[in-house]
């Protein structure tokens, strides 16, 4: 229980830092940037947005510990102020449809990158030494040096443009109806599967080194010790003693990791005008839109929080030692 | 140096990473800010035997764009390491020092950074800062913003080390003699940590790269800058992927590839000599003959069952 709780206890104060920090950057800032970007918008939004904009850059003579109050209070009830970019629009109504495809679309390459990475990893550990071990970590790692952008802007090309094997961007084509029928749901993987391919290739590299490294360590330990000199089959210590074992490490990485390809993930979308948060992130940039930026920078920080709770629950279920209450 | 020097991933990302380098530093010396900007030839020319890497949408030369890019992006990188690692050793090695109360504290502060992706962060950061761009330069800014987000993950790894380190008899030895704790860590601690510190450095610099180059790839540096991280931001804007001019985006885009791949390289090749169990096995042949001489302070402080698999996995 004493795990659970040590890590409840760091998210929440994560949690309170990311909201306080989303607060705070644009008010403490030297030289005052805020009433600079405010000054930007004059005359290009309406006074009830100019007014919101106002209270949430803190260009009003409230005390601060008011006005982190009043921002607290507002966040609460969903209320993340008015986008520029999309003008009458609040910011929650613009980030909710995007919110939607990022997670899918990450979920899904992260799952499979997790799968596959652990899975070459325990192979090229079980093969230490020899040609798989030689060729395809090396070869992945070459492919995580790439910027996912970068990745991304190959794939697009090659297969996208040059072969034609796959659409050029957006998350489904201009005449399919969304719905849920076979036609959709191809449409839906067919545009999918660039984007969804380039995070997963830039991201095998860490799972895959994590794997094979542990392995590598767990194979020296007594207990593989033991099982060899009970005569069991290399394959058995390997699948059920091993491997078993090293792929703890790996869910404790989940989380840091998780960090990094999310933010990957925003530059492939924006490659591929996939209309997740990337995508209204450089919309955003363009614009100057900072309301925009911030509920973006939030709703990400908040869902990469409530995804390392839901590992850390896993963990929990998984390795006894979590729980060893004595 | 030795054993780092007989490891073939080592070779390797030293050459890739020196390559490069020098290629930065030959770009730098023939061309200068007009010519990489000039209007030299015919709109989106493909690579010829006058445009060796062809000509963009303004009909300047790719090839010069990539060499002359290079220096910024490779210059920016290093610094931005330099100072990621100072951060990481300031923070890290402080909170693995002295422990109890510190510790928790600054532990806490480090897995927060941990946790929050760093990219909206940098955008929400970099945007903010964007407003005093008549003070601070585009490649400042975000040269600021990546050193103070971009310290944890070197903290962390520094901290456990620093924690085991200041355990051992020398430390306690300096500490009886009656050092300061500033001593100890800087001239004691410090020290004994060199491959670990050179490591975070490499990876540090590694992040950089992408950071930096992922930055200003959404715009966020100064447009009117030849960097590796602008050529890429301008062959988007110009649509580089629907003309066709494949061009304009590969040269450099491979650039900062084998340049961060040899990096990552370089930080196998550590691990590789202070954890010789995990070499594919011809490496480890070829490293065991002698005695790593990088570190041995860090070598010795490996843990023991990890020196017992080595030798029990070279006889197999």
């Amino acid at each position: 229980m004493n795990f659970l709780l040590s890590k409840m206890g760091l998210y929440a104060v994560a949690g309170w830092a990311v909201i306080t920090l989303n607060f705070l950057i644009p008010r403490l800032m030297p030289g005052d940037p805020a009433s600079a970007l405010f000054a930007r918008f004059k005359g290009k939004l309406k006074p009830d947005a100019m007014e919101a904009l106002r209270q949430q850059l803190g260009l009003n003579d409230a005390p601060l510990l008011k006005q982190y109050w009043d921002y607290i209070a507002q966040l609460a009830q969903g209320e993340f102020g008015l986008s520029i970019a999309f003008h009458p629009e609040p910011v929650l109504g613009v980030i909710k449809i995007g919110f939607i495809w990022t997670v899918g679309l990450s979920g899904v390459a992260v799952l499979i990158s997790v799968v596959v990475g652990t899975g070459l990893g325990a192979y090229a550990a079980w093969r230490q030494g020899g040609r798989f071990d030689a060729i395809v970590p090396p070869a992945v790692a070459f492919l995580a040096a790439f910027p996912y952008f970068f990745l991304a802007m190959i794939l697009l090309f090659f297969l996208g443009l040059e072969w034609g094997l796959f659409p050029l961007g957006m998350a489904y084509g201009p005449y399919s109806a969304p719905g849920f029928n076979g036609g959709f749901i191809y449409d839906l993987v067919s545009h999918g599967f660039l984007p969804c391919l380039t995070i997963v290739l830039a991201s095998l590299s860490g799972w895959l080194f994590v794997m094979r490294n542990t392995m590598i360590g767990v194979m020296g330990d007594e207990y593989v010790c033991l099982a060899h000199a009970k005569g069991l089959s290399r394959r058995r210590i390997f699948v059920a003693y091993a491997m078993r074992n090293a792929l703890l490490p790996s869910l404790t990485s989940f989380g840091m990791a998780l960090g990094f390809i999310v933010s990957g993930a925003l530059l492939t979308e924006v490659v591929f005008s996939y209309p997740g948060l990337g995508y209204l992130l450089l919309k955003a940039i363009l614009s100057q839109d900072y309301p925009l930026m911030q509920g973006i920078f939030l709703m990400i920080t908040l869902s990469v929080l409530l995804a390392n709770i839901l590992v850390d629950a896993l963990y929990y279920v998984l390795d006894p030692r979590t729980r060893g209450g004595r | 140096m030795k054993a780092f020097w007989s490891n073939r991933k080592a070779r390797l990302g030293s050459l890739l990473v020196g390559g490069l380098i020098l290629v930065a530093l030959i770009g730098v010396v023939l061309y200068d800010a007009n010519m990489a900007n000039a209007e030299a030839g015919p709109i989106l020319a493909a690579p010829d035997s006058t445009f060796w890497f062809g000509t963009n949408m303004q009909g300047k030369d790719v090839f010069i764009q990539t060499l002359y890019g290079a220096a910024p992006t490779i210059f920016y990188s290093l610094l931005i390491g330099a100072g990621v690692t100072f951060l990481s050793i300031l923070f890290g090695v402080t909170a693995g020092f002295f422990g109890g109360r510190v510790d928790l504290f600054l532990n806490l502060f480090i897995n927060i950074f941990l946790l929050i992706p760093s990219l909206p962060l940098l955008i929400v950061l970099a945007a903010v800062f964007q407003q005093h761009s008549d003070t601070i330069s585009g490649p400042l800014i975000i040269a600021i913003v990546l050193i103070g987000t971009g310290w944890a993950w070197g903290a962390r790894v520094l901290r456990s080390q620093a924690m085991t380190l200041s355990r051992r008899p020398f430390i306690e030895a300096a500490r009886l003699s009656g050092d300061g704790s500033m001593t100890v860590i800087f001239y004691h601690l410090v020290p004994n940590m060199a491959s670990l510190i050179g490591t975070s450095f490499i990876g540090a610099t590694t992040f950089a790269v992408g950071a930096q180059v992922g930055l200003e790839f959404l715009g966020f540096g100064d447009p009117s800058n030849v960097t590796w991280g602008t050529n890429l931001y301008w062959a988007t804007q110009n649509q580089a992927l629907l003309t066709g001019a494949w061009w304009t985006f590969l040269p450099t885009g491979l650039g900062i590839a084998f340049f961060a791949f040899g990096l990552v390289l370089m930080t196998f090749a550590l691990d590789e000599i202070t954890n010789p169990s995990l070499a594919t096995r011809r490496h480890f042949k070829a490293s065991t003959g002698q005695q790593p001489d990088l570190d041995t302070a860090v070598v010795h402080s490996m843990p023991p069952k990890d020196v017992d698999f080595a030798t029990a996995e070279g006889e197999t």
